[in-house]
């Protein structure tokens, strides 16, 4: 999905947890996430960390978007 | 050889260990003597000549979230058993399960030269993955193809057991390693190439000898300037729908997409919003949908201006054994209406 996406030029920022598959499937800006089953949250943490969490992972996506690349680029930090 | 058994481990999942579905899914790695589950059947397929002596369980999630130490584990307790084979799976169409399969082989191949065998329908990403590490059969795309996949695996398996020269993929059927054998024939090249020319302007069937492999890579899209004026969407593969699934999008195997207004909406509740995929427990995402469609941060973040704007419509499919070539016709359609809508920049999330 990401690639079809992408190849009308809009860039895409895939945000998941299994990067490996990530980087298979041809995904160009990855972003990693927390799990398989909430991979933008974090149950185990209470409602305003869990948030901040999401929104630190959302603002580094954002960041990707922001960001030229040449070749598939995981963004961890 | 004649005089000893061929002593094989077994690698399986939670779900074909009997330990339970995506609840458990996170079960860290465990071994038992003998054979479990679909182990049985491995048993009886192989005969006098091989033993199942351990088998190895590892959840699919717990797999995939922790792959190195995973691995390790699994390939620590694969070894206590001195096996002369491995066998993974099969995993069919189940993603994780594949991977999992996959990244064992890898590291038994690679840390103790045992080789694998595996079972997984083409399209399992595992099989992309991995392919160079195991020998896979192929198999349909559910368990439902068990009965045809164990023999095939149980044949591989007493081959390796017993060491005996691996023919060419399609001799042997399993599924193209990418590895290149040295072998001498009776025709030079150029002879063997002329052939194989005539017959293809002939119209005959005729094999290569050094299939190209084919990337479809996509550039990657510019990037945008200045996130604070760009309309951004948000696409998920994870199977968030308003609560009810109203288009009906199936738990596995998706054969549609849904294109749902978010116009309005800060927040996705339990009470709103719910995921329809099946192949991951729901019990976060149907508490907190933003778990996997950050839209409660993204509408923040609007209203801050730190992006220029929310896109009215997101988009989720299930991505849950759904073939490629779905995905991509949704992912076309989808494409076509970002851009008529003039989104800038999508977020695509993927559980």
């Amino acid at each position: 999905m990401v690639k079809e996406i992408e190849r009308t030029g809009i860039p895409v920022v895939h945000m998941c947890t299994v990067v490996p598959i990530s980087l298979t499937v041809g995904a160009n800006r990855i972003v990693p996430t927390v799990a398989i089953p909430h991979p933008l949250g974090n149950p185990a943490l209470n409602k305003a960390d869990e948030k901040d969490l999401r929104r630190k992972l959302v603002e580094r996506a954002l960041r990707a978007l922001e960001t030229p690349v040449e070749e598939q680029t995981v963004f961890d930090k | 050889m004649s005089d000893k058994k061929i002593r094989v481990v077994h690698y399986i999942n939670q779900f074909y260990a009997g330990i339970g579905g995506e609840e458990k899914a996170d079960v860290p790695p465990s071994e038992q003597e003998g054979v479990v589950g679909p182990g049985l059947a491995l048993k009886t397929a192989l005969g006098n000549e091989a033993e199942v002596v351990a088998t190895v369980i590892c959840g699919d999630s717990y797999f995939n979230e922790n792959l190195e130490e995973a691995s390790k584990t699994v390939v620590e307790m694969i070894k206590k058993h001195n096996p002369d084979v491995v066998v993974a799976g099969p995993a069919f169409n189940a993603g994780r399960y594949g991977v999992a399969c996959g990244a064992v082989a890898k590291a038994v191949l690679d840390q103790l030269g045992i080789p694998v065998v595996s079972g997984m329908f083409p399209e399992n990403p595992g099989v992309d993955m991995y392919r160079k590490y195991a020998y896979i059969v192929e198999t349909g795309n559910s368990a439902a193809s068990m009965r045809q996949a164990i023999p095939q695996i149980a044949k591989l398996v007493i081959k390796l057991g017993k060491g005996e020269p691996m023919g060419t993929a399609a001799e042997e059927g399993y599924m193209e390693r990418g590895v290149r054998k040295n072998i001498f024939v009776e025709k030079r090249g150029s002879m063997r190439a002329v052939e194989m020319l005539v017959a293809k302007l002939n119209d005959q069937p005729f094999i290569t000898e050094y299939p190209m492999p084919s990337f479809d890579r996509v550039q990657p899209g510019k990037a945008i300037a200045d996130v604070s004026k760009a309309k951004i969407a948000l696409v998920t593969s994870g199977g968030i729908v308003p609560k009810g699934n109203p288009d009906r999008i199936e738990s596995s195997s998706a054969s549609k997409f849904g294109k749902y207004d978010i116009a309005g909406v800060s927040d996705l509740t339990a009470d709103t919003y719910e995921t329809a995929h099946g192949g991951y427990d729901p019990t976060y995402a149907n508490t907190d949908a933003d778990r996997v469609l950050p839209v409660d941060v993204l509408r923040e973040m609007e209203a801050e201006g730190k992006i220029g704007e929310l896109h009215r419509y997101y988009y989720a499919t299930v991505g849950n054994g759904t073939s490629v070539a779905n995905a991509a016709k949704f992912a076309k359609e989808i494409a076509a209406q970002l851009v008529a809508d003039g989104v800038d920049a999508v977020i695509l999330t993927s559980t």
